[in-house]
């Protein structure tokens, strides 16, 4: 049957390539090893294993988490020129970025997978099987919608490549409407993300309105940033056709949200000086340090070196339209933003803490080799992704009757 | 399209069949208790029946784990209760008794990790409540020191509680007589809770509670005081396994200087309802709108 | 209602006193030296503001009405009256055991409050909680 032929040829796909293919999916699997091993020394004698203490509960793992959903939504960035305003250069381009979507997702879901301290019990959570506390938790909330975005994400890009293998013009009555809402989807998932923090009273850092909008804006900065270079690094391995006009076009599109995002920082630093309260203690033990304890300090200035560097760079026409310039601007901002939205967002939410005590969390080795081999799935399960998806595309790995190379390259435009 | 329906469905159907195949191996590779206690019931689910074996089955663990036998309650609110507390700061020194009795009482762990439910801050004298200048590692040979007074916080149980409106999976909640409760079989330790309580209430067994063999209280309620494990929160109950036998909480009972009061605020005639008339009492962080049932005061 | 805190022995005090004449004035004690009067002001800080002269078994209210040594609350009450109706609530001092069902128990005052010398000594505190980073805590 096709179906078998099918799955026979995607594995003989995933499991033959260059030696660069090989080279890098050992590098990854060696990683992922490595890692496991340290998750199930984490799982066998508790959390205490990682830095976190009852002062900082929560520490790299969710400030990962909370990263990667927001990369995860800027799929959203190449679904609205592709299929909302028709950019041909982006269409051609738009199921690989929302696999990447996908991938991200997975190693989002991963990161509170590992997060849990009882992930034997993650059946609790299923809606009936176990009790979810739905619509009152936004934790809740959030494995719905982080789930669904997933489903969405792997569901609009398996079927359209199916089609293209069948050279089979896709059900557009079927798949529009799914993309079309994937759109607030996207905004969705990174927006119940935010209002996860943004409903503790209890934290004051956290319980600002500022908090989803700058969320969504530094979302749309990193998340192109690295389909920009993953899409480059795609163009020089494979055949496949990445015109230069869709890059800019999304350094373009990034170029606001990172001016609404060192607009609302600006915004955020203005109320919490300026009032000058006792909750402004939070940011400044994020930007100066508070009695001595100054352990973020270096770190965010550098993102913010880094954020405003990347700015102008996305800001210049000629910096942005110059490939060399562009990547580092890419680079810059995934590194800036990672910082600002990771450690930078969770850690000064716990200090100073709800009694006003100080601890300076760092993550250990645990945690860091843990959280190198989620990055390290994500990207695996991306490259096996691509590793079928392209051929898929540039029309090399079609249905058997079609034969070897048979038949134009694209069928895909509606 | 033949082709492809024939495809997906076939993919569906692999999916499952291996999920279930893997489920029902490790399922049956598991002894029966390991099985009964993954697939335990929320305890708010259970009949009397379920839950005198559920009794049962942890009594028998813990035999085997500690070598002590223990009473396991599950006792529920009784009615026409709601528990209040009453702390008296003018008469608070600092001297922790009530931490460590609380320890003693509620089977925490003593080290590795370090868990006190109760934490008492020193607060210079001048302003009231200025949580920023608080200081909790203060060890001074002697307390009360000249220009410092002393406030214990503990788990307010709150009327209107953040830490159980955010739960994801209802394994906190309010019980009738007012008392915040996690179930420990229930919990999946995503500590969401504790970046949601105000008052430092929850805490977090980060690994296996250590507890020496004869310091083990065994006079435990399900929802209170029974031995926990790693990676679960747990929080003060108000010594749930105590009140609601009518005797006051370890810590109210091991304050030397009579700080601490108890009651039933639905009693008209009780020491609570006495203290709330007549002396000025307030609550923490009361802007946050959580209606704590921890009432600190100034009798002078 | 808890049992004075009498020292052994000490109790019946008509024992000893049965028979010696009651002097008056203000001196120092040559018996119960180990007793150190640091209560109440100068002007009525003597033995006799609160013990009885006739009948040491007993003590005397300000009108004269004499109290057992079990009922001493009513003593310290005429002074300390604020304290004492908080008592009587049941919101001062030390509270054990049950608090309702009719089975409270009440400490008298002498149970925490050394009559002579009332005020608390400062106490050594326990130790403080472990900081986070500290190897005993993880």
């Amino acid at each position: 049957m096709e179906a078998w032929r099918f799955y026979k040829k995607t594995l003989k796909l995933v499991v033959t390539g260059g030696p660069a293919y090989y080279g890098w999916c050992l590098f990854l699997i060696c990683i992922i090893v490595v890692s496991f091993r340290y998750y199930l020394y984490q799982l066998d004698h508790g959390l205490i294993v990682t830095h976190m203490r009852n002062e900082v509960s929560w520490g790299m793992y969710i400030a990962n988490f909370t990263y990667l959903v927001g990369v995860a939504a800027a799929a959203v960035l190449l679904v609205i020129p592709a299929y909302v305003y028709h950019f041909g250069p982006i269409k051609e381009i738009v199921v690989l970025g929302e696999l990447w979507a996908a991938s991200s997702i997975v190693m989002a879901l991963l990161f509170v997978f590992i997060d849990l301290g009882r992930p034997d019990r993650f059946w609790h959570l299923i809606p009936y099987v176990g009790w979810l506390s739905f619509p009152r938790s936004l934790l809740a909330w959030d494995v719905l919608v982080l789930n669904g975005y997933l489903v969405l994400n792997t569901v609009i890009p398996v079927y359209m490549l199916v089609k293209l293998y069948y050279r089979k013009e896709p059900n557009w009555k079927l798949v529009i409407p799914l993309i079309l809402i994937s759109i607030p989807w996207a905004v969705g998932i990174h927006t119940v993300t935010a209002f996860l923090y943004n409903g503790l009273a209890a934290r004051p850092f956290w319980n600002a309105s500022i908090l989803a909008p700058r969320f969504l804006a530094s979302a749309f900065c990193s998340g192109p940033a690295m389909v920009i270079i993953i899409f480059q690094v795609i163009r020089r391995i494979s055949y496949i056709q990445i015109e230069d006009t869709a890059l800019f076009k999304i350094a373009e599109l990034m170029a606001y949200a990172m001016f609404l995002n060192l607009f609302l920082l600006g915004a955020e630093v203005f109320m919490e000086y300026y009032s000058d309260t006792l909750h402004l203690a939070s940011l400044r033990y994020l930007y100066q340090g508070l009695d001595g304890h100054r352990v973020l300090v270096p770190w965010i200035w550098t993102a913010f070196g880094f954020n405003v560097a990347a700015f102008f760079i996305f800001l210049l026409r000629w910096t942005r339209k110059w490939l060399p310039t562009l990547n580092l601007g890419c680079l810059l901002i995934i590194v800036g933003v990672w910082i600002e939205k990771g450690p930078g967002f969770i850690l000064p939410g716990f200090v100073p803490g709800s009694l006003g005590e100080i601890y300076d969390y760092i993550p250990n080795q645990v945690e860091l080799f843990v959280s190198f081999g989620v990055w390290a799935a994500g990207l695996l399960i991306f490259t096996l992704f691509m590793k079928v998806a392209i051929p898929i595309e540039r029309g090399d790995f079609v249905h058997t009757k079609y034969g070897k190379d048979g038949g134009p390259a694209r069928a895909m435009r509606p | 399209m033949a082709d492809n329906k024939l495809t997906r469905r076939e993919f569906l159907r692999t999916v499952i069949a291996a999920g279930v195949t893997a489920s029902a191996f490790s399922l049956a590779s598991c002894t029966k208790e390991e099985r009964e206690s993954f697939l335990q019931k929320h305890f708010l689910e259970m009949s009397e029946a379920e839950k005198k074996q559920l009794v049962a089955r942890l009594e028998e663990r813990y035999l085997k784990e500690y070598g002590r036998s223990f009473n396991v309650s599950v006792k529920e609110s009784v009615k026409g209760t709601l528990w209040g507390y009453g702390l008296d700061l003018s008469r608070c020194i600092g001297c922790r008794r009530c931490v460590y009795a609380c320890v003693r009482e509620n089977n925490l762990s003593r080290h590795n990790p370090q868990t006190q439910w109760i934490r008492v801050l020193r607060l210079k004298k001048g302003n009231l409540v200025n949580l920023e200048k608080a200081d909790q590692y203060y060890d001074p040979p002697e307390v009360p020191e000249p220009n410092y007074f002393y406030m214990p916080v503990q788990c307010q149980h709150c009327e209107n509680p953040p830490c159980v409106k955010v739960c994801p999976v209802h394994a906190t909640w309010k019980e009738p007589d007012g008392l915040v409760v996690v179930d420990y079989n229930w919990c999946i330790g995503c500590r969401y809770c504790m970046a949601a309580c105000p008052y430092r209430g929850r805490t977090f067994n980060w690994s296996e509670p250590k507890v020496e063999k004869e310091e083990w209280n065994t006079d435990v309620h399900y929802l209170g005081n029974r031995p926990r494990f790693k990676n679960v929160v747990d929080k003060c109950t108000f010594c749930v396994q105590r009140v609601r036998n009518g005797r006051y909480p370890a810590c109210v009972e091991a304050c030397p200087t009579g700080t601490r009061k108890f009651g039933n605020l639905l009693d008209p005639e009780s020491e609570m309802r006495y203290l709330i008339a007549h002396k000025r009492v307030f609550r923490l962080k009361e802007e946050l709108n959580t209606e704590p049932k921890f009432y600190y005061f100034f009798a002078e | 209602m808890a049992p004075p805190p009498f020292t052994p022995g000490i109790f019946p005090c008509s024992s000893c006193h049965a028979g010696m004449e009651p002097d008056m004035k203000k001196r120092e004690l040559s018996m119960h030296t180990e007793v150190k009067l640091r209560h109440a002001p100068e002007v009525i800080k003597w033995c006799f503001a609160c013990h009885d002269p006739t009948n040491r078994d007993k003590l005397h209210l300000i009108d004269g009405e004499l109290i057992d040594f079990t009922d001493s609350y009513r003593l310290c009450g005429q002074c300390h009256g604020t304290n004492f109706r908080d008592w009587k609530a049941g919101i001062h001092g030390k509270r054990v055991g049950y608090f309702s069902g009719g089975r409270r128990t009440y400490f008298l005052c002498v149970n925490c409050h050394n009559p002579h010398d009332p005020k608390f000594k400062p106490l050594k505190p326990e130790p403080p909680p472990f900081r986070p980073q500290d190897k005993r805590n993880g």
